[in-house]
């Protein structure tokens, strides 16, 4: 059973101008559909191939493994966005409130992440043992790995913003923070991990 | 010293310059604390930001030289100035943390510096093929230079994610090698000298290639400096 692109949950023209349709063609149009082809043919024939991508992810190494975390990765990403998305409720604007202190304080701990990460990689907002949580990982690696529950994401790959931003991490990382943010999403997520 | 000393001479790119600063250095010694470091400085360009048009664009490089290069060069003088106030407080989280940033910055600035040098303007310096004894060595060591060409394109296009293509000289044993680096710093062992490298972060090329690594690094061998390679080989090797 072939791994398949997931569609975007939005229109490609629907995060401008925060994050442009033109970055999108080849962010999602290439980038995230060359992880998903190269994951297929490494596994085509093989064991992994009747697995699920978070299956693979948690077996693999190695370019399998980089491939297969990139998949599921960008789309994480993708989901994560949503123009106007309002400030965090509930379950977990409480949490927010009791790690971070407030959403400010969880934004400025995710910009830190976002902009301080060694070339390419991730910064996430993730549940451990019970606690939010701000960290970063490098290149394909994600929390899945490390036994941690994503709620949300941001890529700092140079692909995610040079076309929009240049070499200004800082500001796209602040552009996505301040405007794209679905706190549906990551609340979502919280849900389904209780 | 030795590394910030060897680092300020190749940014410098003058023995002059670098004499007067090593005379102050030495001054500086003779009292008990330790010396200041030396401030890296951005090197410039050799050749005009067009100057590798149309395989890199002037846009490109106005970019990477003006923006990625010199903020490399500028954290690295902010690492060391912190990493010489936290070991002086005996900080040692703090050391930790800078000591990673001066050889994230650092090996950024190095390869840099040394980037724009192996590059020449098409027909002025840039392209063709190597000749003489850096030709003799790649055919020794690789068998011919298209199987170094290849096996150099190769290693720069399955980088994983931003790094580098690096033919290294091993003065131990007086063998070139190919090797990968990612970030700017990982995967070298000790005890080689770059003498040509490939920068293959997306900033090197993703305004005029986007996602097509492999076209950038194709139409990259139309602008190496195979002079220069030669002479960094000779320096490498003495």
């Amino acid at each position: 059973m072939a791994i398949t692109l997931a569609p975007l949950p939005f229109a490609q023209d629907a995060l401008a101008p925060i994050i442009s349709p033109e970055t999108l063609q080849y962010h999602y149009g290439k980038h995230h559909q060359a992880y998903v082809n190269n994951l297929n043919k490494l596994i085509d024939g093989t064991p992994l191939a009747e697995k699920s991508l978070e299956e693979i992810i948690l077996a693999a190494e190695g370019g399998v493994f980089n491939n297969a975390a990139q998949v599921w990765n960008h789309t994480f990403y993708w989901n994560g966005l949503k123009p106007g998305a309002g400030e965090p409720q509930g379950k977990l604007l409480e949490l927010i409130q009791r790690d971070f202190g407030n959403v400010a304080k969880l934004k400025e701990e995710l910009a830190a992440a976002a902009t301080t990460q060694f070339g390419s990689g991730w910064a996430w907002l993730v549940l451990d043992d019970g606690k939010l949580k701000v960290v970063k990982t490098g290149n394909a690696d994600l929390p899945l790995k490390h036994g941690q529950t994503a709620l949300w994401t941001i890529d700092v790959w140079e692909h995610a913003y040079y076309i929009d931003y240049r070499n200004e991490r800082p500001k796209y990382t602040q552009q996505v923070l301040d405007n794209l943010l679905n706190w549906d999403f990551a609340a979502a997520n919280l849900a389904k991990s209780a | 010293m030795d590394t910030s000393r060897r680092d300020f001479l190749m940014t410098a790119g003058g023995i002059a310059i670098a004499g007067g600063v090593l005379g102050s250095t030495l001054s500086a010694q003779a009292a008990d604390a330790p010396a200041a470091a030396v401030e890296h400085k951005l090197p410039e360009l050799p050749y005009a930001y067009d100057a590798l048009e149309p395989y890199i664009d002037a846009q490109t490089m106005t970019l990477h030289h003006d923006k990625h290069h010199a903020g490399y060069v500028k954290n690295l003088n902010a690492a060391e100035a912190a990493l010489e106030k936290a070991r002086a407080a005996n900080d040692f989280a703090l050391v930790q943390h800078w000591s990673k940033q001066v050889a994230f910055n650092g090996a950024g600035v190095s390869l840099h510096n040394l980037f724009w040098t192996i590059m020449a303007p098409n027909g002025k310096g840039g392209g063709g093929q190597p000749a003489g004894k850096l030709l003799e060595k790649i055919t020794q060591d690789f068998g011919s230079f298209d199987a170094f060409k290849a096996q150099f394109s190769a290693a720069a296009a399955s980088v994983e994610a931003a790094g580098w293509a690096a033919l290294h000289y091993r003065k131990e044993d007086g063998r070139l090698l190919v090797l990968q680096i990612e970030n700017h710093q990982k995967l070298t062992p000790w005890g080689v000298t770059p003498l040509l490298v490939l920068d293959v972060w997306e900033h090197a090329y993703y305004l005029k290639y986007q996602n097509k690594r492999p076209d950038y690094i194709t139409a990259w061998w139309n602008v190496v400096n195979w002079e220069q390679v030669q002479a960094n080989l000779e320096a490498a090797a003495k």
